[in-house]
């Protein structure tokens, strides 16, 4: 086959060198790197999104915009392309693609050509999201997009919104299918379910959720377009339909998206922290286990986003307590993950100090999230900034703050440099501590009652906790804006002028560090790698080197 | 053999430990006390869910937190090559090591879910006397109708001391009632009529705001409360009821005009 193909080993360690081979490649690594740039890029846009609206609810009254359709397109921006554009592809579609065919000693995904195709529709999803920005009629439905006023006029374009989303979508089914075969079919020789790295078993089981769950997604905004476009009216009471049934379709979907982004983040803390400590994962099968339960576990819990939605009361209180069962599998991946630590020899690397700042945040994002799942007590905080800030801790900050430490993990992967570390670890705290002093104080301002997704708060103008936390936040994101700015300054100074990466620079025992060249070329493995029966990605004493078959393997996959 | 499966039943019986004060709180109460609940008001009996609720996520995330402290500063590296000493788990240790936590984790999610079980049963039980004001939501307003022929917009009174009930639904987008200090929230949408209920107990005004998304103009959706001693509230209505008729009055008249200059346009246009 001719060389771009790229996907049966050709000796040759290194990116590849042509344009066309960048472009037209179906090799999982180089599929992974355009995912990365494609979620770096929607995490541009959706953070200037969240800037301008900081800014603007810096003080009481208009700052930099009065307009409310305006306002609303920064915020439905921010949302869609955060989860849909930013967390989903960098840790379905980076992590998954780059790090996981490696990890598990393939020599590409099961299905190459698919896989291209996945990241594709990916970026044809980015552009038409970022066409929001230039289109007249722009949508400003939110992201997740209620009826009735999603099929108003009022809310623009809403096919453009299902375009996104299905597009998007199909991506994820793709290559979550691709993914799934990738781990069942095409792990090394020897190497058994109990001996893939923890970052392997979450991103397998956030596809399997994609797969079970997305279609729903899918056919809950195809439902809006047929409403609006052509009078169908499933959610238009008038003609016998129900608004809640998109909420109930919408959610059943998007409450297991947060377990899609949680498990293949913590998948990557799991990887640092026991690469960092030097020790095994502290109950390695209870925590595979754990993660298995998030599948059942996460797809009866979608009710509590509809507590005060006039749903029944027996099903408030009932989803209430399915709710907090969530706490069972989640404790105990706690636990694995403090239990590394137990007896361990602990470096602070700069991937690590990523990964610390996104566990302690995990602890006040999940400690948070108990309040919600009580039905009771989201009447008094349902849809304010309590919500807002706790969902923004365990989602999104927890979730960018470990996407980057993996960045940050396998840039030595990347780009054969380190990153300067005393950078990586100032930019970490700047983050750290710039999201604390944004979403901290938006907590107690919940509690005051703040409502979220508003662009100004003149009936709360003299409420001193409303008005002191929106100014605190705000101050918050200075610190945050300065500290991306800072990780984005370290990418560039380690991709061209960092220190040269040794082949295993953090010490672990993962195939991606251990049987590869440093940078990868075609097909991974020169000869196909074979591991022992006792051999363990998070085992540091007396671990059995993996070995090599001496022949290639028949041609083909 | 006999020890290990004497150990198991050990093991077993230690689990429903967790379960206990939750269980006693469900039973012991009787149903008298339970109905008054303390004679708290909802938003009181919140509050103090509320501050359960905290108090015991501090404790929790305070003794994570302190482990998790202890061991990164106990365990950092300090030789080059050390490498972590991590007991290996025997296969009872590991089962140990999922069960007993769990149930920690259950039992305090019994715990608090008892409670606001118990807070659910109030917020959602409306008092038999309760007065009725149908809330109609409109891009993007708030109409107040009580019932007698008087409405409000953005505004709402009601006498001190008397239970409300609001029944809601919606002229056009899903939007939620939320009235700040009574911890209630409600969406309001077309094709339903949802419903909650405050019990105003203190005077002087509070915030109504809207809680879910409904346009461009979603956060200029409030409007207020005001809660009035009886004899205010009863003066207010009368006047408002004087207005309400004579405004009633006024638009059957000028209906009545309308009629007519209508019928006589149409004369004028057919001849």
């Amino acid at each position: 086959m001719s060389g771009f193909m790229g996907h049966e080993p050709n000796g040759r360690p290194g990116w590849p060198k042509t344009a066309r081979e960048w472009l037209f490649t179906v090799d999982h690594k180089v599929i992974g790197v355009w995912y990365l740039i494609g979620s770096l890029a929607s995490f541009a846009v959706a953070g200037l999104a969240a800037t301008l609206m900081r800014i603007e609810l810096g003080s009481v009254g208009p700052d930099i915009t009065s307009d409310g359709n305006i306002y609303n397109l920064w915020l439905t921006m921010h949302g869609a392309v955060m989860i849909l554009g930013f967390q989903i592809p960098a840790l379905l579609g980076f992590v998954a693609n780059y790090a996981v065919p490696i990890m598990v000693g393939a020599k590409d995904m099961a299905f190459p050509r698919v896989n291209a195709f996945s990241v594709w529709l990916l970026w044809s999803g980015i552009l038409i999201a970022l066409a929001n920005l230039v289109i007249p009629d722009h949508f400003n439905g939110m992201w997740t997009g209620y009826p009735p006023y999603s099929t108003s006029d009022a809310a623009g374009n809403t096919a453009l919104y299902t375009m996104v989303v299905v597009v998007l979508g199909m991506s994820s089914v793709f290559g979550a299918v691709n993914l799934a075969c990738t781990v069942a079919f095409m792990r090394c020789k020897g190497m058994g379910w109990f001996q893939m790295p923890l970052t392997v078993w979450t991103v397998f089981t956030a596809n399997i959720i994609q797969l079970i769950f997305v279609p729903v997604l899918a056919a809950s905004v195809i439902l809006l377009s047929l409403d609006k476009y052509l009078g169908f009216g499933f959610y238009n009471p008038e003609t016998g339909g129900d608004v809640l049934l998109y909420q109930n379709l919408f959610w059943f979907y998007s409450h297991p998206a947060v377990y899609v982004i949680l498990l293949p983040f913590m998948g990557i803390m799991f990887e640092i922290f026991s690469v960092s400590a030097k020790n095994m994962v502290f109950s390695y099968k209870s925590a595979v286990y754990a993660i298995l339960a998030f599948i059942p576990a996460g797809g009866d819990v979608w009710v509590h986003h509809a507590f005060v939605a006039g749903l029944p009361d027996w099903l408030r209180v009932l989803m209430s307590f399915t709710t907090l069962l969530i706490s069972l599998p989640f404790g105990l991946l706690m636990l694995s993950l403090v239990g590394t630590l137990y007896k361990g020899a602990i470096r602070y690397s700069g991937p690590m100090m990523w990964a610390l700042g996104a566990w302690m945040i995990l602890i006040f994002g999940a400690l948070t999230g108990i309040p919600n799942a009580l039905s009771a007590i989201d009447y008094g905080i349902s849809d304010s900034y309590v919500i807002m800030s706790h969902f923004h801790y365990v989602m999104a900050v927890s979730g960018s703050m470990a996407t980057f430490a993996g960045i940050f993990y396998w840039f030595p992967k990347l780009t054969g440099r380190i990153c300067n570390e005393t950078m990586t670890k100032l930019s970490a705290i700047g983050f750290f501590i710039g999201m604390n002093t944004v979403m901290g104080p938006l907590y107690f301002a919940g509690i005051a009652g703040m409502p979220r997704r508003y662009m100004d708060y003149q009936q709360f103008a003299d409420n001193a906790v409303i008005v002191g936390a929106q100014h605190w936040s705000t101050i918050g994101l200075y610190i945050t804006f300065l500290s991306v700015l800072l990780m984005v300054v370290t990418w560039i100074h380690g991709m061209l002028k960092g220190e040269k990466s040794s082949q295993n620079p953090w010490g672990s025992q993962s195939l991606e560090w251990t049987s590869t060249a440093l940078i990868a070329g075609q097909g991974n493995f020169p000869t196909p790698v074979e591991v022992a029966e006792d051999w363990h990605p998070y085992r540091y004493i007396d671990n059995p080197k993996p070995t090599f078959q001496p022949a290639p393997a028949s041609a083909g996959h | 053999m006999k020890i290990k499966s004497l150990s198991y039943k050990v093991l077993g019986t230690l689990l429903a430990l967790p379960l206990i004060p939750t269980l006693v709180y469900a039973f012991e109460m009787d149903t008298a006390v339970r109905k008054n609940y303390n004679g708290l008001t909802p938003q009181a009996h919140w509050d103090e869910v509320w501050h359960e609720v905290m108090l015991d996520l501090i404790v929790i995330g305070v003794i994570y937190f302190a482990v998790a402290l202890f061991f990164m500063i106990r365990y950092k590296r300090t030789g080059h090559d050390q490498v972590g000493k991590s007991p290996k788990l025997t296969g009872q240790a590991m089962i140990g090591w999922v069960v007993i936590p769990c149930m920690l984790f259950l039992g305090d999610d019994l715990f608090l879910y008892v409670k606001a079980f118990d807070l659910h049963n109030q917020m959602r039980n409306v008092p038999a006397h309760a007065q009725t004001i149908k809330v109609t939501a409109s891009m993007w307003n708030w109409n107040y109708d009580y019932g007698n022929g008087v409405d409000t917009d953005m505004e709402l009174r009601v006498p001190v001391g008397k239970p409300v009930i609001f029944r809601m639904t919606s002229d056009d987008v899903v939007h939620s009632h939320y009235v700040d200090g009574y911890h209630v929230t409600e969406d309001v949408m077309p094709g339903r009529v949802t419903w909650e209920w405050i019990m105003p107990v203190k005077l002087g005004e509070s915030v109504i705001t809207c809680r879910e998304y409904c346009g461009a103009n979603h956060s200029k959706m409030y409007g207020k409360l005001i809660v009035m001693k009886q004899a205010d509230y009863d003066a207010w209505m009368t006047e408002a009821l004087a207005d309400a008729k004579a405004e009633s009055a006024h638009r059957v008249a000028s209906a009545a005009i309308g009629k007519v200059t209508a019928s006589k346009i149409n004369e004028g246009q057919e001849g």
